[in-house]
């Protein structure tokens, strides 16, 4: 077991910011710590490179205590959020300088230290941009500088601190392909924070879910979209609309219309509130079983259409639909929506 | 596993945070020790020393007519010089920062001159040209008005000292003033003279009286400046610092200790209410 | 309706924008420029051969040394420790943090005359440990290391003043990167954290150094007017002065005012660098 991280705990004043987290990441995969802002993530990331100190719990990398070594000895890679690159170094002079820093018969020589610069600069496609200053880099430049200089000292793991946080979309896309890329070629263990699902979901091979300083739900990609532990991960993790509902025969029962109880463990009998994807309704014209509504407004957005309804209660409701069930469908209409598929916890 | 079970709350004081720097402990040692050498033994002196002459010995100093117009003229002169630089200085950084013409550079740069020249090299040079037969006294001298060699004098020498600190408090705080703010209150309808009094003033309020309070600060016990112009006449134009200095020459070191105590624990005191008066402008500020 | 445009509402009117540059170029004349242009026109009022003479003197020439040697002594301990106490106050978050920080401004809110006092009360004859260093032969009080003493103590919050804020707005996050890369203390303090400030450091070695050179006060209370052994340059331009040697304490005066004027002009310079640099670090 590579890392192993247990019961790690750590307060800040009164502020509870880690309580008690425990994680595995096995050797060579890529983990990302997701969650709201204020939920402890990079507080963590920071534990392990040894830039906080936990309060209690331990670290350990390889059976090997990380607790006990100071920052400069544990040859962890961080990527800070702002970069943190030396802004009186140029990009060249930031990647060396780990390789400066090494102590008595582990330090290069100059040449070889050159030599592996120009490699990691390669590596992270600056070639041409290795005598810039900071400031004369983009961000996305900045980035792959910061990445460079991390992976200098042919770190043990890599940690990346909102890795596309600074960056705009286009970057951001170009960016994450590349990393993964990146992380099939070395291999390495790398943890990464980041409050974006969309990222964790598409980049991770394990994502951890924190909320409040506690790990909500731990696993693959499929398993916390698809077996969503709580009702935080499941609204996490995509838009919610919550509806109450009648629960008979394992069937989740809106007004008539029976749709089927994802998750499998819940059979009690009884009325529940149901957690149910904007995507997963079917839309009826006219009045049949199921939730009457009329429809207000439909905005196309991107591949989808939002419809905007009222309930006939008066609470308003917001789903989504196809763009041709949409086109069938006018303002003012009255309608009956079907849920598909629901959750209760 | 090594995991305690104490509570978050159970946590111990710490004298420090943990970091992943080095060098707290050597860094830390060095300015407690340099400090205590340079600063607290020696403070702890002065706070100590005048009660050799007994309570009433040290009042008996205090409260001598010399003492006492002493320190009425340090801290009225301070007082006045540091209102004048108030509102020019206010002026001076104004026009520094709102408007553009000849010379600006320089004049900015020459704002800190107080802080530069040494104050004996002021002090001569007031005193020549504030003499009655000085470049500016000789102007004066006709209609009988004298500068130097008068508390007038002091409080010109004290101007010169405190000028500095007024601009370079207000300066950074109106460059920081947002246009935005000021033409928003524009197209709310409010006129340049509402837009100032309202938007500009409780902005730049705070920094003229911190400003000013550095200005009386310094000006309290400066010395070098004053006593070339001032011609200290016991009871007209003695200032206190001076006054510390003929009690040390007269080798009387208690009566000098208490009255240099004095004059600290009436700075402190007169600082601790315009700091009091500095919180309160700002949290209306910020209301 | 009129043709005349209104007046901007955030422009002020030129009458009253020339009042006021004129109000402030005035100002800045009296209080400043006059009494700087006094110094040279005082020095140089008997020719250039009675300003040369002025230097000539043998205990001008020993005060011009005893300045140097002053200064070379408590400039570079004010610089470590300026550089001590804003590693310490910066990097780190520790108990008392802020009665530090004030005790650093102390000095800048007291009377040189006091900070003078102070050490005669210390050192002197009948001071606390004067006696103990008067029995072993070592003179404090009226002798070189008192005013040695009394110039560090009025000078030394220069450096640390302006490195605290500059690198409390720089952070950690390079420190802690260099950290992550296995540098220790030393070469991060060094490779990252001086480079990063060494403008700063610079104006504020400068700024000390000027008014180490100038003390007057806090010299003088210590010093015991010892013509040729224990006057520095201020202390000699006083002694010229309450001589009547006009032209030569003025001449004296005129060497520490190019030294001032000197002083404000690489401020200046540093200052504009600074803000391109500033304004770098912020587009970062």
């Amino acid at each position: 077991m590579p890392l192993e991280i247990d019961h790690i705990r750590k307060t800040y004043g009164k502020f509870p910011a880690l309580g008690g987290v425990s994680l595995r990441a096995e050797d060579s995969e890529f983990i990302a710590l997701l969650g709201p802002s204020g939920s402890g993530k990079t507080t963590l990331l920071r534990c392990i490179a040894g830039l906080e100190v936990p309060d209690s719990g331990s670290i350990r990398f390889r059976g090997e205590s990380l607790l006990a070594q100071k920052v400069r000895d544990r040859r962890i890679g961080l990527v800070f959020q702002h970069y943190a690159l030396f802004r009186h170094m140029t990009a060249a002079q930031n990647v060396a300088f780990g390789l400066r820093a090494k102590r008595g018969k582990e330090r290069p020589n100059n040449r070889q230290i050159n030599a592996r610069v120009e490699e990691l600069i390669a590596l992270v496609q600056l070639d041409g941009l290795a005598g810039r200053y900071p400031s004369q880099l983009s961000g996305g430049q900045r980035q792959r500088v910061a990445l460079a200089r991390a992976l200098a000292i042919e770190p043990r793991i890599l940690l990346l601190d909102e890795p596309f946080g600074a960056l705009d979309a286009k970057v951001r896309r170009e960016l994450r392909r590349w990393l993964r890329q990146l992380h099939e070629r070395t291999g390495l263990t790398t943890i990464f924070v980041t409050h974006d699902q969309e990222e964790a979901l598409e980049l991770a091979d394990r994502v951890a879910l924190l909320k409040d300083g506690a790990l909500e739900q731990v696993g693959t990609p499929e398993e916390l979209y698809h077996q969503p532990a709580t009702p935080f991960v499941f609204e996490f993790l995509g838009d919610v609309v919550k509806l109450p509902c009648e629960i008979v025969d394992g069937a989740a029962v809106f007004a008539g219309a029976r749709a089927k109880l994802l998750g499998g463990s819940l059979t009690r009998a009884g009325s529940g509130l149901a957690y149910v994807r904007p995507d997963a309704f079917d839309i009826v014209v006219g009045e049949s079983e199921g939730l009457k509504a009329v429809l207000r407004d439909v905005v196309s957005a991107g591949a989808s259409a939002r419809l905007d309804c009222l309930f006939d209660g008066g609470e308003p409701i917001e789903i989504r639909a196809p763009h041709d069930v949409a086109l069938q469908l006018k303002i003012g209409d009255r309608v009956t929506l079907r849920p598909r598929e629901a959750r209760v916890w | 596993m090594s995991v305690t079970d104490a509570s978050a709350s159970a946590k111990r004081w710490r004298f420090r945070e943990p970091s992943a720097l080095g060098g707290f402990w050597p860094s830390f040692s060095f300015v407690v020790l340099y400090l205590s050498i340079i600063v607290l033994i020696p403070l702890a002196a002065l706070a100590l020393r005048p009660w050799e002459l007994g309570l009433e010995g040290v009042w008996r100093v205090v409260s001598s007519e010399r003492t006492v117009a002493a320190l009425k003229l340090s801290f009225g002169a301070a007082a006045i010089a540091a209102s004048v630089n108030a509102v020019f200085g206010t002026i001076v950084a104004w026009a520094l920062v709102r408007y553009e013409f000849p010379g600006k550079r320089v004049i900015d740069a020459l704002v800190d001159l107080p802080f530069a020249l040494p104050t004996a090299v002021a002090g001569i040079a007031l005193a020549s040209i504030y003499a009655p037969n000085g470049l500016i006294g000789a102007a004066f001298a006709p209609h009988d008005i004298r500068i130097a060699y008068t508390p007038v004098g002091v409080m010109v020498a004290l101007v010169f000292i405190g000028f500095p600190f007024v601009v370079r408090a207000v300066q950074p705080v109106l460059a920081d003033l947002d246009r935005d703010v000021e033409e928003a209150a524009a197209t709310l309808g409010a006129s340049r003279w509402r837009t100032i009094s309202q938007v500009i003033w409780p902005a730049i309020a705070p920094a003229i009286l911190t400003g000013f309070a550095l200005a009386f600060a310094r000006a309290v016990g400066e010395y070098g400046s004053v006593i070339f112009i001032a011609g200290n006449i016991p009871m007209v134009s003695e200032i206190a610092p001076l006054l510390i200095v003929i009690k040390l020459e007269e080798f009387d070191y208690a009566g000098a200790a208490a009255i240099g105590l004095a004059m600290l624990c009436v700075s402190f005191v007169m600082l601790f209410l315009l700091n009091g008066a500095h919180a309160l402008m700002t949290r209306r500020g910020a209301a | 309706m009129s043709d005349k445009t209104p007046a901007s509402p955030t422009r002020d009117p030129p009458w009253l924008k020339w009042t006021l540059i004129g109000v402030a170029l005035f100002y800045v004349l009296v209080v400043l420029m006059a009494p700087l242009l006094a110094v040279f026109i005082e020095a140089l009022r008997k020719g250039e051969a009675a300003f040369f003479a002025a230097f000539q003197e043998p205990a001008a020439f020993s005060a011009i040394q005893l300045t140097l040697l002053v200064t070379a002594i408590a400039v570079p301990l004010n610089t470590v420790f300026g550089l001590a106490a804003a590693w310490a106050i910066t990097k780190f978050d520790f108990f008392g943090k802020s009665f530090l920080t004030t005790l650093i401004d102390l000095p800048l809110s007291v009377s040189p005359v006091i900070s003078g006092l102070v050490y005669v009360l210390l050192y002197s004859i009948h001071g606390w440990f004067g006696p103990f260093f008067i029995d072993r032969g070592i003179e404090i009080i009226f002798a070189v290391p008192g005013i040695v003493l009394a110039t560090t103590l009025v000078t030394f919050p220069y450096v640390a003043r302006e490195l605290i804020p500059l690198m409390q707005q720089q952070g950690t996050d390079e420190e802690a990167a260099a950290a992550t890369l296995g540098a220790g203390p030393w070469r991060t303090f060094f490779l990252v954290t001086l480079p990063n400030v060494k403008w700063a450091l610079t104006f504020g070695v400068l700024l000390c150094t000027a008014r180490a050179m100038g003390e007057f006060g806090a010299v003088s209370v210590v010093s015991g007017h010892i013509r040729g052994l224990t006057s520095t340059m201020p202390l000699h331009v006083e002694i010229l002065y309450n001589e009547y040697n006009f032209v030569a304490a003025f001449a004296i005066a005129s060497l520490l005012a190019l030294f001032a004027l000197v002083t404000l002009g690489v401020k200046a310079v540093l200052e504009s660098r600074f803000e391109a640099e500033l304004a770098a670090a912020e587009r970062t």
